[in-house]
């Protein structure tokens, strides 16, 4: 059996809907992965231990295991006591694992902003809590912008593996159109194309939000 | 208006300040000078509590300062503070520099404080800079900028800890004219400084450190003219 590329273009459309789905549990693990991400960097920025410690257990945890086993121990794993179904299993999985790696990009970066920048906003009579929203933040989320836009490719690739789980998705619908013709390649290309197409506008988006925020960086 | 009673402070088994006493009136210019590592930055830290001294009392207006967060931030309202590296909002431009304070901590409404920072960069000579960012300025107009968002909040001192240090040296004219303005204006002023004329123009009294100890105080004229303690008179003699 010769391989038949122009199917690529022919069968292209079909994979909008699947597209879509790896859209949605992307956007929605990158939201959650954010939200959590900032609450754990504060936690590992804590001098409290109650904060501190368990920011760190979760990030060990997360970084010291494949994505793999964390989608089935939400999915397989927890279900029974909670059964959820597909969609959200790989949503509370990949938003954790993507919390985890986003923390400690939040976390650098904070780090990274001079302490004179916090010492100049107390002494002008602020807060911490005003002075880490209104002075460091603004500049933290700058320099993490680009690992930000990084983590949020990794993230889009990632969203495959909710395919294991039977989550219709791009690498899913390719895997079922492949095996019902014998003609993998052509439909594995078709998904290839598709994260390309997704990762290559992401990064151009990225781009455009560094080069704006340089405007006004030193 | 400034009271240092028995301070001390150690960083780990450092100890870099020996039982300090000061006492700054109101309208008073202090100028603290002395070799690096004498104590002279960490004492203004510690009057402001960007460090935390290990005992001993800070009273600023007569009112002891407890180490409680609130009695802090409302004492920094009263304290201003000027740094060698100026430490300007990046992200904000000088005007949003000056307002923050005023709209952030006093609760201004930002056209009163919009008029208070022109008023305040008329003041410095950089009323043409305020739509700028930090960036595009010079090492003397930022640090006119940090003086002009100090005396935004309205303080009833200012503690200066190096202010031109980090200056080119034909910028550092243009920030010791504002601080000798001030001083003319009555500004109560603690300032660190190793600019020897201004010291002899303008401080009321100077103070010379070593070692973490305040070890000759008089008027300038008798300190850079006749100094008592041998650290002093070698300090000056490197210098001078």
């Amino acid at each position: 059996m010769t391989y038949e590329f122009s199917l690529i273009f022919e069968k292209f459309p079909i994979f909008i809907p699947a597209a879509f789905e790896t859209l949605k549990i992307t956007a929605a693990s990158i939201l959650l992965g954010v939200v959590i991400g900032l609450i754990a960097a504060f936690g590992r920025l804590s001098k409290h231990k109650l904060s501190y410690y368990p920011a760190t257990f979760y990030i060990t945890i997360v970084r010291g295991t494949p994505i793999l086993l964390q989608l089935f121990v939400v999915y397989y794993g927890l279900a029974n006591i909670v059964r959820l179904d597909p969609y959200l299993s790989a949503v509370i999985a990949f938003g954790a694992h993507n919390g985890a790696y986003i923390a400690e990009i939040f976390r650098g970066a904070i780090l990274s902003i001079h302490k004179g920048q916090m010492e100049a906003a107390r002494s002008i009579g602020m807060t911490h809590f005003q002075a880490m929203w209104r002075i460091i933040l603004p500049q933290a989320f700058k320099r993490a912008v680009p690992p930000l836009g990084n983590q949020f490719i990794i993230a889009t690739k990632d969203s495959s593996l909710a395919s294991t789980i039977a989550v219709r998705e791009l690498l899913l619908k390719s895997q079922q159109l492949g095996s019902s013709t014998f003609r993998f390649m052509e439909y594995l290309l078709i998904a290839g194309l598709y994260y390309l197409i997704i990762t290559a506008v992401l990064g151009f988006f990225v781009h455009k939000l560094e080069r704006r925020l340089a405007v006004s960086e030193r | 208006m400034v009271e240092v009673i028995s301070l001390n402070k150690s960083f780990g088994n450092n100890k870099v300040l020996h039982d300090i006493q000061l006492t700054v009136s109101e309208g008073e210019v202090v100028v603290i000078i002395g070799p690096s590592g004498s104590g002279k930055s960490t004492l203004l830290r510690c009057i402001n509590f960007l460090e935390t001294s290990d005992s001993g009392d800070i009273l600023i207006d007569s009112q002891v300062i407890d180490h409680k967060e609130k009695t802090i931030n409302q004492m920094r309202q009263n304290v201003g503070m000027v740094f060698q590296h100026f430490y300007l909002f990046p992200h904000r431009t000088v005007l949003e520099n000056i307002i923050e304070g005023p709209t952030q901590v006093k609760k201004l409404n930002k056209q009163e404080a919009i008029l208070l920072a022109e008023e305040l960069l008329d003041k410095v000579d950089l009323k043409d800079k305020k739509d700028v960012y930090p960036d595009m300025l010079s090492g003397g107009q930022k640090q006119r900028v940090a003086i002009a968002r100090t005396l935004a909040m309205k303080p009833k001192v200012i503690l200066f800890d190096e202010p031109t240090s980090a200056l080119d040296p034909e910028l550092v004219g243009e920030v010791l004219n504002v601080m000798k303005q001030l001083a003319k204006e009555g500004m109560t002023m603690l300032v660190v400084t190793h600019e020897m004329g201004f010291a002899r123009e303008v401080a009321d009294r100077v103070i010379f450190m070593d070692e973490g100890r305040i070890v000759e105080e008089g008027d300038p004229e008798s300190f850079f003219g006749n100094p008592q303690n041998e650290r002093a008179q070698a300090f000056l003699s490197c210098i001078l």
